[in-house]
């Protein structure tokens, strides 16, 4: 059986042989923290609430569909309710009045969470310098990730996504 | 009967009548105004009882500065109306009477105008505003309105444009 890691996983002590890692293996054990393990099921297993408001709403739901699958990373059911969602995927301009809405449903989503503002209209207000749009998501909720493009690729949503996992997974090792 | 012949028939009551490119518009005083939609309203020959729409355009430095349109439809004698009133640059917020006893259409297209224009309806049963935030601080379609580099307003807040937030 190879040896199997989990990401950050380090077995054994720093000093001396303790544990052989490779016995240990055999056996079917890994060894980790507590904060990593629970890092490592939340972020390969995320819940985005749907949330799609312009044209960046479409690339998103080519992402979860079959072309190019987000189920490959165990996030492909967009939760209609805020309460089973930890991942917000602001897709598209917000307007004025969407404003309350928005941080309404991110106060419904229960910790921990995320959000990712997808595409230029939801990270700056974008081509749309008026009135009529809140100019950049983040005047509102705190953003994770920023996700350029007008509107951007599947690719480079999951791109971003994956930049998500990573910080996820890192925010494991700061505690 | 014909467009021609529309403005010719309303050119017996109303003084100021513009037929164009097979349009016709009159022009009344805002102190006239209920007259005249009923009027357009209620005469048999001219029937227009659908308002289709109030729109309103601002000319800062003119007087009168704003002019609001009111766009008639007969569906009986298939023919449309421009009823045009000018509202001085003062007092501000301009005022004219409401159009809602005569058509309940008008009441969310005289609260749109308000909403970007700051005219003030006389007599409107909910004049609040309709597309922004009910807290908003301005009327965005007057043209001393700045075009862009406008703050986000949230809640009491004033956030600037991502270029002078010093990102």
């Amino acid at each position: 059986m190879p040896v199997q890691r989990l990401p950050g996983t380090r077995l054994g002590g720093t000093d001396g042989p303790g544990v052989d890692e490779e016995q240990e293996a055999r056996r079917g054990v890994l060894l980790t923290t507590l904060g990593r393990a629970v890092a490592w099921a939340r972020k390969n297993s995320m819940w985005p609430a749907t949330f799609g408001l312009a044209c960046c709403a479409i690339e998103m739901m080519a992402t979860g569909a079959a072309d190019y699958d987000l189920s490959r990373w165990g996030m492909e059911i967009f939760r209609a309710s805020p309460r089973q969602a930890d991942l917000m995927i602001v897709a598209g301009r917000v307007s004025q009045k969407m404003g309350p809405v928005l941080r309404r449903i991110y106060d419904q989503m229960p910790e921990p969470k995320w959000v990712i503002s997808m595409g230029v209209c939801a990270s700056t207000g974008g081509m749309f310098n008026n009135y009529g749009l809140i100019q950049g998501v983040d005047t509102i909720v705190p953003v994770d990730i920023y996700v350029p493009g007008c509107p951007p690729r599947p690719e480079m949503l999951m791109y971003g996504i994956l930049r998500l996992h990573a910080k996820v997974q890192r925010e494991a090792r700061i505690k | 009967m014909d467009t021609p012949a529309l403005a010719q028939r309303l050119a017996q009551r109303f003084p100021e009548v513009l037929e164009a490119r097979g349009e016709v518009t009159i022009t009344v005083e805002a102190d006239e105004l209920a007259q005249a939609l009923l009027h357009l309203r209620d005469e048999p020959d001219l029937s227009f009882r659908f308002l289709s729409d109030v729109t309103c355009t601002d000319w800062p430095g003119l007087d009168p500065r704003y002019w609001l349109a009111y766009h008639l439809l007969s569906t009986e004698h298939r023919q449309r109306v421009r009823v045009k009133v000018g509202l001085p640059p003062e007092p501000d917020p301009p005022r004219v009477a409401s159009a809602v006893p005569l058509f309940p259409t008008a009441n969310w297209l005289e609260r749109e105008v308000f909403d970007f224009y700051g005219v003030v309806f006389e007599g409107h049963p909910d004049l609040r505003r309709i597309e922004m935030p009910e807290d908003w601080v301005g009327h965005p379609l007057r043209k001393d309105h700045p075009l862009a580099g406008v703050n986000t307003q949230y809640k009491g807040a004033f956030i600037p444009p991502p270029d002078r937030r010093g990102l």
